[in-house]
């Protein structure tokens, strides 16, 4: 596998409905700014392309990939879609990324859209629960808020998390978003509003969750050569990793701990792992990809983490499935302070999912657009000049490079990537 | 109509072209419009697919004979409360085995929304079920409690459709004593 560089990333903003623009022109668009934004790249040098969307129920279009292809003039070049429910814009970030790193091609554009608004909140609901076992699951109520909101309550069961500590991550990330001109939500709210906001599935209310949304997202990656020949400022991919776990969240084992290169074994003693309290897919992407960035320890060796916070709950989950605290810790983590802006590893400074929205084959790109631009150090650039979210390097000996991560999560930790990213100022 | 030559005859100029004179029938199907700009419509799609049980047909008739039927595996022992073929943690073939029809809950939630299809059902409680050794879970509907009333790890006992809808929820669990 060769060096592999991310040298431009766009996107629309994102949006409950854009019934003045298919899915074409949004994923064109989010392409004319990555375009716009590295001009020494021309589309002759782009080799080819990965398209990620989710539903073929939402877009009631087949083959729609093509479409916004050819949308962008990059046809006849290889093309690809690929799919992994709300992992599948990681899935194409790192799909892109194969591409590149094995030598095939040179340059790739990862595009990713999502056109949720064509049906009504309750139908689109249903459409997503078709992403659970159609034989046992679906039929008996299925519904992804409920999955999770399972999920979160055994978590609360077996090690203490609070409904407050979820509030906290919905009043954080929110927060986070006010100085995001692309998030979608720009609340400043308490724990108490969100406990208030209706109740969807116990304990998640509805802003314990994120929004089905429409919208585009593009990120191109490149080799090192093309890199160096047309832009200023790349972003190295550092290390990908990806898990899976069995679809059924009832035939999640339980049993031990897969254990990140700073863990101790002793820390985890009698804890039945993941059962349905985290994510064992998750853990695997991690540990996967840190080991390919030779991460030793997340928490000093990543600046930031742009993580899938479909849910508050899912988020807390995350922050244990990371590394960025001992599982069973992740209430208190955020109750702490440590994921926010100015603590111990910013954790979605953009505001993510909750606050940005999640047109699902757009998410995970979103997120890669938001990391290559803190890693560049451009957030104000491409924020109307707010650069408040702007992450900064820590000050850590032997590291000379700011890095962050970005996790894309499929349903109840079915399909999770994980990417590290690293500056190359 | 467009009007006919003579039989068999021929006019100086030929037979005379038909088309500009055919249009296709109109009808009184219209198109449900939500606005005209942009122009958004209403498009309809409905579908019945031809769904087998395939390998987990028997799950589906015992539940007919009050019977919960989960999966063994023939290699490891290991025991799946939701039916499977093959063995998540070996790889060997399954064989079914009966489950006891009292289980604690594991997890719950009450939903008071969900997909357009269980709207109407709203409020409802999910519960992922755990049998006395057996190795994974199954879901279920819990009825009988509320959220205020429910508690991980409370007991509870299966009880099943007298007719059949064949659909994992002809059965669901209840309260084994008051909550």
């Amino acid at each position: 596998m060769r060096p592999v560089y991310m040298i431009s990333g766009g996107i629309t903003k994102f949006t409950k409905a854009e019934p003045r623009k298919s899915f074409r022109v949004m994923v064109k668009e989010a392409f004319d700014y990555a375009m716009r934004d590295c001009p020494k790249l021309t589309r002759e040098r782009i080799d080819g392309t990965v398209v990620s969307y989710f539903s073929d129920h939402f877009t009631r279009q087949l083959k729609a990939g093509v479409m916004a292809v050819d949308m962008c003039g990059l046809v006849p070049k290889p093309t690809i879609r690929v799919e992994g429910g709300g992992a599948t814009g990681g899935l194409c970030f790192q799909e892109a990324w194969r591409h590149v790193a094995s030598g095939w091609l040179d340059c790739v554009v990862a595009m990713g859209f999502e056109t949720m608004s064509h049906v009504n909140t309750w139908k689109g609901n249903e459409f997503i629960a078709l992403a659970s076992d159609t034989n046992f699951d679906y039929p008996v109520g299925g519904f992804y808020t409920g999955y999770y909101a399972m999920m979160v309550v055994r978590h609360m069961h077996e090690f203490g998390t609070t409904v407050e500590q979820l509030a906290q991550v919905s009043v954080k990330n929110h927060r986070n978003a006010l100085h995001n001109r692309w998030a979608q939500h720009h609340y400043d709210l308490t724990i108490e509003d969100v406990r208030r906001s209706p109740m969807v599935a116990y304990p998640l209310t509805m802003l314990d969750i994120c929004t089905m949304s429409d919208g585009a997202a593009v990120a191109i990656l490149a080799s090192e050569e093309v890199a160096e020949q047309v832009c200023a400022n790349p972003v190295r991919v550092l290390g990908v990793g990806m898990g899976s776990d069995a679809m059924r969240m009832a035939d999640r084992p339980h049993g031990e701990v897969i254990l990140l290169k700073h863990e101790d074994p002793k820390w985890y003693k009698g804890l039945k792992y993941p059962g349905v309290h985290s994510f064992r897919a998750g853990r695997m992407a991690c540990k996967m990809a840190y080991e390919k960035a030779r991460i030793e320890d997340p928490r000093e060796d990543l600046d930031f983490v742009e993580l899938h916070d479909a849910y508050t709950s899912s988020e807390i989950q995350t922050y244990e499935d990371m590394g960025l605290c001992k599982y069973g810790d992740g209430g208190k983590f955020i109750e702490q302070g440590h994921p926010e802006l100015t603590g111990m590893i910013p954790v979605n400074p953009s505001g993510g999912l909750i606050a940005c929205g999640h047109p699902v084959g757009a998410t995970g790109l979103m997120q890669a657009v938001f990391a290559f631009w803190q890693l560049q150090g451009t957030i104000a650039k491409h924020n109307e000049g707010d650069g408040y979210i702007q992450v900064k390097q820590k000050k850590s000996p032997g590291r000379r490079r700011m890095r962050g991560a970005i996790h894309s999560h499929a349903g109840t930790g079915t399909y999770v990537t994980v990417s590290i990213l690293e500056s190359t100022r | 109509m467009a009007k006919k030559n003579p039989a068999g005859k021929r006019s100086a100029q030929g037979p005379k072209p038909a088309y500009g004179k055919v249009r296709l029938a109109e009808t009184d199907i219209g198109t449900t419009v939500f606005r005209t700009d942009p122009l958004i419509v209403k498009d309809h799609y409905e579908i019945d697919y031809i769904h087998s049980y395939a390998e987990d047909s028997r799950f589906f008739r015992d539940l007919t004979e009050g019977k919960l039927s989960g999966s063994e595996c023939t290699g490891c022992g290991y025991r799946f409360a939701t039916p499977r073929a093959y063995c998540m943690e070996c790889g060997a073939a399954t064989r079914w085995m009966e489950l006891p029809l009292e289980g604690r809950v594991h997890t719950w939630t009450t939903c008071y929304f969900g997909s357009e299809a269980f709207l109407k059902e709203t409020p409802f409680n999910l519960a992922l079920i755990e049998f006395e050794g057996v190795n994974t879970l199954l879901l279920t509907r819990l009825i009988g409690a509320t959220e205020k009333e429910i508690r991980v790890g409370m007991t509870v006992k299966a009880k099943f459709r007298r007719l059949a809808q064949f659909k994992p929820t002809d059965v669901y669990f209840v309260p084994a004593e008051k909550p």
